[in-house]
């Protein structure tokens, strides 16, 4: 293969009022590459990507960007585009209501005689969607498919526009294992049709499976910048260079001391709200006992979420059947409210649209779940709520100057934090934390780790959802695994592996044998 | 401008609109030769705006919901013409026919939340609904013709507080008591609010912008106490104007102090995390609806009672003045943002506005272009003003 340089970026320097984003970076790309860019959240990754992409026009930043020997000054994504660089953003961007065909030629649509010629457009999306290994109807809408098939239709569109650098922001982050390896493996495809590829990704096995090269983004600077070869890169110096510091363990050590069991669920039964008939949750059974952490492993779409959403006061779904007991009692959950009595807390998995108001301060997001503890006389005391929310800035090191900053400002895992602070400002004896550190950077993962065996050793029951095996395992006490609305399987930490837990959420009768109790399997 | 900026207490942003109408105000006096700031315009100007500002109370909190009501004119126009019918007809005591007619705005308010909170249909469609059907209603009870208030509700409309007292101070003494209870109440709430800040951070706010700030805003209540105290005998500071007070009283202690006053906002700001926080969506926007349509019968009450009769068109238009008010006070679209006191800053713009072009000659149909030229300004303003604050 041909090694001369597709991109170099010079000398980029990006400044946004009272903030320097990137300061002198530099990232050189060679021609057919995978490169991964990696660091901290707002390490400076994504401005990087927008000044390349025109978002920020040139003129709006200093250093200078050579594409194919010439040196570029995009105005804006068009012009970007047209040169064969496209972006594809961690927040997908097509229509939900529109299909397939619609959405790969918006703005960019086949004309003949001054009209669309949707023939042509459908015939061109086929053989665009069989270049990423997708085989389906052209015309169906993009709301009717996953998260996966998205992504792949996002690169198809990619591919129409004759794309020559493609960067991929986070593209694996919303997939699960196997839509992940899907993409990855097309990405490998790619580099033989002379696609470069540029990733970021927070994911570093990920990274380490297909990267020909590794650029680290520090505080906006380029602290680090190596070729690799693609299977043997060194996870650890990419880790050391993205904090500036060696993390030797992932997961914090903890020994949990389980006491009695305070939370049973059995026979929930849940039915998807918009789909008479069919279930999302079979008959589930689970147990969680004081001071314990239980994992929930299961691949998106396997019904975890709605598991949980469900037993949290039925916030999702329509419920059929199925008892709670805290502490031995049953209780009759049937809204949030009461659910965050009986002592239930659920943290969402997606903190932006389910976990925060983001026009909220700090202090109004910590107080938001637990208004009646800062009531006093039917009027809410200001005082009790400025100590309750410096509380939790302190204790959980959450960074911000006072508790009147802005939620939107904060980063993934401060929000995150915050987010935490709330619920455990509810004081609840359950505690459902649904995917906790999505999009959070390596260094922000510990310290809430650490926050989530403090709860546990705080007596609190405490359930884990996450589709990263290796967080599961290396948080959990006990572990549940979920396929299909069912739990396939219950395994202790150290009797738990990637490979068994895989087949278990993944396979219904092999599991069964597997895990040799518990199966419960409707 | 550091020292200002202590004065002031924080951002100089949420002021300008406060600047803008002070400008407004000083503008007028000069281009009509001072016929602006008297003691009769401002006695009329607050008595004549004070419905569309209680209409704008209820709005702020729906807009802030994320969503809209139409048909507060219409509700209002009913709920006073019902008032009307209901004493001239059924010799009902006045005091009566106000109550029956509150109760109709609060079963309007139930029947709009209704469809919105339990069948989910948008507020915009509910209300527009709302407002035909009560439009019609009133033209239909009314059979078109206007029909005489009871005289009483004179006094809610266009009244004045009662003389008693000293002659000496030169002024209505029931104006001069409710300026000094305003400036004691304001003096001593800094004061309180300095002791406590202290208490919670460790760290004493310096003494003399909280001086100066309690002066100047004890001279800006001073001089209005005058204005208000020193007009014709038998006039003071205008009933509707202390009814007005009262209501954003209440109103902004429920919005900024209590938990429902959370919900609105978290419920505007994002619904869904406001669910899984514990909130009843449903029962909030039904509550705010309810509350909206309740405000908008009081406001028809104190139309009727300044205009002396229920006519079968009042209330037309008055929604859009209040949703005027409340963009103009910085609310946002969207939902989740805005306050009382903003929407009576944004409402008094509108009134001043109408107010001075009138003192200065200005036809209606040129009033009416300055006016959306003005809301417009005003919302494009903030948007600006949003924007550059943020940093992608």
């Amino acid at each position: 293969m041909e090694h001369s340089l597709i991109l170099q970026m010079q000398g980029i320097t990006k400044v946004f009022p009272g903030v320097r984003a990137l300061d002198d970076v530099t990232l050189e790309v060679r021609r057919g590459d995978v490169h991964a860019i990696c660091g901290e959240n707002g390490a400076g990754k994504s401005t990087l990507m927008k000044v390349l992409s025109g978002v920020y026009p040139h003129g709006s930043y200093e250093g200078r960007i050579i594409y194919l020997g010439n040196e570029m000054a995009f105005k804006n994504i068009k012009e970007s585009e047209n040169a064969g660089i496209v972006i594809i953003h961690q927040e997908l961007t097509m229509i939900p209501e529109l299909s397939i065909t619609e959405n790969i030629f918006m703005g960019n649509e086949v004309m003949k005689h001054g009209l669309i010629d949707w023939d042509t457009a459908r015939h061109r999306t086929v053989d665009l969607l069989t270049r990423v290994g997708l085989n389906i109807d052209p015309d169906t809408l993009i709301k009717h498919l996953g998260v996966g098939q998205q992504q792949l239709v996002e690169i198809a569109k990619a591919l129409s526009k004759n794309v020559k650098l493609l960067i991929l922001d986070e593209p694996t982050s919303a997939l699960n294992e196997a839509d992940s390896a899907n993409l990855l493996n097309l990405m490998r495809d790619l580099k033989t049709k002379d696609i470069t590829c540029i990733m970021i990704s927070h994911k570093l096995n990920e990274i380490a499976a297909i990267s020909d090269a590794v650029t680290v983004i520090r505080d906006g600077h380029t602290v680090d910048t190596y070729t690799v070869e693609a299977g043997r890169v060194d996870e650890d110096r990419i880790i050391r260079s993205m904090v500036g510091r060696s993390i030797e363990n992932r997961y914090p050590e903890h020994q949990s001391h389980p006491g009695e069991v305070i939370f049973e669920v059995s026979d929930w039964c849940v039915e998807d709200p918009d789909i008479s008939g069919r279930l999302v949750c079979k008959n589930a059974n689970f147990f969680v006992r004081a001071g314990e952490i239980v994992g929930f492993a299961g691949l998106m779409g396997a019904g975890r979420t709605e598991l949980m959403r469900s037993i949290f006061g039925r916030n999702f779904g329509v419920w059929l059947g199925g008892t709670l007991k805290i502490r031995g009692k049953p209780v009759k959950v049937t809204s949030v409210a009461s659910a965050i009595k009986h002592g239930i807390a659920y943290v969402p998995e997606d903190r932006k649209t389910l976990g925060l108001n983001l026009i909220d301060n700090i202090r109004m997001t910590i107080v938001s779940a637990n208004l009646q503890s800062i009531t006093r006389r039917g009027l809410l005391d200001s005082d009790l709520e400025f100590q309750a929310a410096e509380k939790y800035r302190r204790s959980l090191k959450i960074k911000a100057g006072n508790t009147s900053v802005g939620v939107s400002t904060l980063s993934g895992g401060n929000q995150q934090k915050v987010v935490l602070g709330k619920w455990m400002f509810a004081n609840p004896e359950v505690l459902i934390l649904d995917e906790p550190t999505r999009g959070i950077d390596v260094g922000a993962k510990y310290e809430i780790y650490k926050l989530i065996h403090e709860l546990a050793d705080q007596g609190k029951a405490v359930i884990i959802v996450s589709s990263e095996l290796p967080e599961v395992l290396g948080m959990a006490d006990r572990i549940y695994t979920i396929f299909e609305g069912s739990i396939t399987g219950e395994l202790d930490r150290h009797e738990a592996d990637q490979e068994k837990l895989m087949r278990m959420m993944t396979d219904t009768s092999a599991a069964e044998s597997e895990s040799g109790k518990d199966g419960n399997v409707s | 401008m550091k020292h200002v900026k202590q004065v002031l207490g924080g951002e100089l942003r949420q002021f300008t609109m406060v600047i803008a109408l002070v400008a407004l105000i000083i503008i007028f006096n000069i281009a009509s030769g001072g016929r602006m700031v008297t003691s009769s315009n401002f006695q009329n100007l607050l008595s004549g705006n004070a419905y569309v500002l209680v209409l704008a109370i209820g709005m702020l909190m729906v807009i802030v919901i994320g969503q809209i009501d139409l048909s507060v004119g219409s509700v209002a126009g009913f709920s006073g013409m019902v008032m009307a019918l209901v004493a001239r007809d059924l010799n009902f005591p006045w005091w009566l026919a106000v109550i029956i007619s509150l109760l109709i705005g609060v079963l309007a308010g139930a029947w709009q939340g209704f469809w919105l909170s339990k069948l989910g249909i948008p507020g915009f469609i509910t209300t527009l609904g709302g407002m035909m059907i009560f439009r019609g209603g009133v033209i239909w009870i009314s059979k078109s013709i206007s029909v005489p208030a009871p005289s009483e509700l004179k006094w809610f409309g266009a009244g004045y507080l009662p003389e008693w007292g000293p002659a000496f101070t030169g002024m209505n003494n029931s104006t001069l008591l409710l300026g000094i209870i305003a400036i004691v109440v304001f003096a001593y709430s800094q004061m309180r609010r300095r002791t406590r800040s202290a208490n919670l951070t460790g760290t004493k706010e310096v003494l003399w912008p909280v001086v100066v700030r309690i002066i100047l805003v004890s001279a800006i209540i001073a001089y209005l106490t005058w204005i208000f105290g020193s007009g014709r005998p038998g006039t003071s500071f205008p009933v509707p104007g202390l009814i007005l007070v009262i209501l954003v009283i209440i109103y902004h202690t429920i919005t900024q102090r209590t938990q429902f006053g959370r919900h609105i906002y978290a419920v505007g700001g994002n619904k869904s995390a406001a669910a899984l926080s514990g909130v009843n969506v449903q029962k909030t926007y039904f509550l705010t609806m309810l509350n909206m349509s309740f405000l908008a019968a009081l406001a028809g009450v104190m139309f009727v009672g300044r205009s002396t009769a229920a006519g079968p068109s009042d209330g037309t238009g008055w929604e859009l003045d209040a949703i005027a008010s409340v963009f103009i006070g910085g609310a946002a679209v969207s939902g989740g943002i805005g306050t009382v006191l903003a929407t009576m800053v944004g409402g008094m713009v509108m009134a001043v506005l109408n107010s001075g072009l009138m003192l200065m000659g200005v036809g209606a149909d040129r009033t009416q272009v300055i006016k959306g030229l003005v809301l417009l300004a005003a919302v494009a303003f903030d948007v600006y003003n949003k924007k550059s604050n943020r940093r992608s």
